[in-house]
């Protein structure tokens, strides 16, 4: 099967000598609800705007479907879908005229544009607002009419970059709702974020980019597989003035009830308790520390600062 | 995209750039018609009275093919210079980059929507001109296609200084510092004829001479100029700019990265 995104030894410099993209590689798969991780400035947006026509590159190749954003550029960028990270739309231009205009450079002629309109406004909350000015609308209404206008050619693939930042926990939550809708409808989803909780979550795979390369590229819970260590914070009691002795979990006290205490995947949290029961302490309520993929996430990116230092 | 799909993205960009003109009509219709009345006032009836005539033609009859062919050029080269350069402040160009449409498609787009201000305030002009002067045309083929083909000039002069700008400022050193200049020397209040022959030489450079005297002549019947020379002339930027513009647009200068 045709991937959906296929890239290969892409490598972008910008005019100031700035190596952005150090020749990656990757493939996305039809169908795919695919994350790209990576901290600022690792090149995430880059890859993206490579492929949405926004940024030239260096050097490689970038398929869309099988088309070639060289030779078959006009096919490719009908498969696609972009969400920006800023806002990019007429700020004077009222909400139902963005979404039809953009439908009508598809070539969409007027009455379906306006049927797609009506269909994806409605879907996300915005119909009411149609009337309006875009500049009077709320951050979160913003980033939902991106994803309208995104949508109204109906592409194979959604790329969406950081579609959730600066939106509250409800919107978000209804905006992966949204999104898992149209990923069950066939649409291969491409995103990036920086809520680790959000890929792991939404995302079947992943990748994560840093200094222009690609780290890892596998699925989530391969990846997940990798992590040798979670932290758990115990909320105990009686209250403890010094760290009890616990035989082989290194652990801290935060305040004389709560306790941190780090568990390999190998150990197992029985023995855990065991000890802690043998010292009479009892646990009240117990939870992760940090999400499971940031963990993972910030000690692949620390090892890669190593190896990039020694380039 | 098949032709039906080129048409349907042209159109899109047409209709978005006349609604924005006539949107803000206050800055765009409204101002023209009035600044080419005070000239019709001032230059035409008060002073024109005492000038007599000018190339045969009462003074009045004589300046209202400049100021109509003035308003052209400024409007013309104003609305795309301006509405492409807002489309890159505000990043909505890449509204057009994301899609499939040909870049041929997107410059023909602001092109035609720079003619229509062009041609719109044009008409408004020369309604206005009518409660000063009678108009006949002389010869129709060559005041339509000078008057086309000019704004067609200017709005491609405009789609290259907009993708060129920076800034707001950027937008308005041409038509003040270049535009304004040549207009006003290009024979719109006189005949190159008065001038020294020395300057008559400098005049010949200027290209908006050519313009003005070849719709002038689609309207009275004199010129300054050679009419033939004039349409090659303006053919030949069409060409050269035309190309230069989809270059540009080609590489992505000024709006990617």
């Amino acid at each position: 099967m045709t991937a959906a995104l296929s890239i290969r030894n892409l490598r972008k410099t910008y005019d100031n000598g700035f190596e952005a993209l150090k020749g990656i590689s990757l493939e996305v798969q039809q169908g795919d609800f695919f994350a790209l991780l990576g901290p600022n400035g690792a090149g995430k947006s880059t890859t993206l705007g490579i492929v949405s026509s926004l940024v030239n590159k260096s050097a490689g190749e970038v398929e869309v479907f099988g088309h070639s954003l060289d030779s078959d550029k006009a096919k490719a960028k009908t498969c696609l879908g972009v969400v920006p990270q800023e806002f990019n739309f007429n700020q004077f231009e009222k909400v139902i005229d963005i979404v039809i205009t953009q439908a009508g450079y598809y070539g969409i002629p007027r009455s379906l544009a306006r049927e797609r309109a009506e269909f994806y406004l409605k879907k996300l909350g915005l119909w009411d607002k149609r009337d309006q000015v875009s500049r009077m609308l709320s951050g979160g209404m913003k980033r939902r009419l991106m994803i309208a206008r995104a949508l109204v050619h109906e592409p194979q693939v959604l790329i969406l970059d950081e579609p959730t930042a600066g939106v509250d926990i409800e919107l978000r939550r209804s905006m992966w709702s949204f999104l898992r809708e149209i990923n069950a409808a066939g649409t291969t989803i491409i995103l990036t974020t920086h809520y680790l909780e959000e890929a792991e979550s939404l995302c079947r795979n992943i990748a994560i980019i840093d200094h222009g390369r690609i780290i890892q590229n596998t699925s989530v819970r391969e990846l997940l597989q990798q992590l040798n260590t979670e932290t758990f914070i115990l909320d105990i009691d009686p209250p403890q003035g010094a760290v009890p002795s616990l035989n082989g979990y290194p652990a801290k006290l935060d305040d004389d009830h709560t306790l941190v205490v780090e568990v390999e995947k190998n150990q197992g949290l029985s023995r855990l308790f065991q000890e802690l029961a043998e010292q009479r302490i009892e646990v009240r309520s117990m939870r992760n520390k940090a999400n499971r993929l940031e963990e993972l996430f910030v000690s692949l990116v620390d090892k890669n600062l190593a190896t990039e230092a020694t380039r | 995209m098949n032709s039906r799909e080129i048409f349907i993205a042209f159109w899109t960009i047409v209709v978005k750039e006349v609604r924005r003109f006539t949107r803000i009509w206050p800055q765009t219709l409204l101002p023209p018609a009035i600044t080419m009345t005070l000239y019709f006032i001032i230059f035409g009836n008060l002073i024109g009275s005492r000038i007599g005539e000018m190339g045969g033609f009462d003074y009045m009859e004589y300046i209202v093919p400049g100021l109509i062919m003035m308003s052209v050029i400024t409007n013309s080269y104003g609305n795309v210079v301006s509405s492409f350069y807002g489309t890159k402040f505000q990043r909505h160009v890449e509204e057009l980059l994301v899609s499939p449409i040909p870049n041929w498609v997107i410059l023909s787009g602001y092109v035609v929507g720079g003619v229509s201000r062009g041609l719109g305030v044009g008409l408004i002009v020369t309604l206005l001109s009518l409660f000063f002067t009678d108009l006949q045309v002389h010869h129709l083929f060559v005041t339509v296609g000078t008057v086309l083909l000019t704004s067609v000039v200017f709005s491609l002069g405009g789609f290259i200084n907009a993708v060129y700008a920076n800034s707001f400022d950027d937008i308005s050193i041409v038509p003040t510092f270049v535009l304004t200049p040549l207009t006003y020397l290009g024979g719109v209040f006189y005949s190159i004829q008065l001038l020294p022959e020395f300057w008559q030489g400098v005049s010949m450079l200027n290209p908006i001479l050519y313009m003005v005297n070849t719709f002038r002549y689609g309207i009275l019947g004199v010129s300054d100029i050679n009419i033939v020379f004039a349409f090659g002339m303006l053919l030949v930027f069409i060409v050269a700019l035309f190309s230069y513009s989809l270059y540009l647009l080609q590489n992505g200068k000024g709006i990617r990265a």
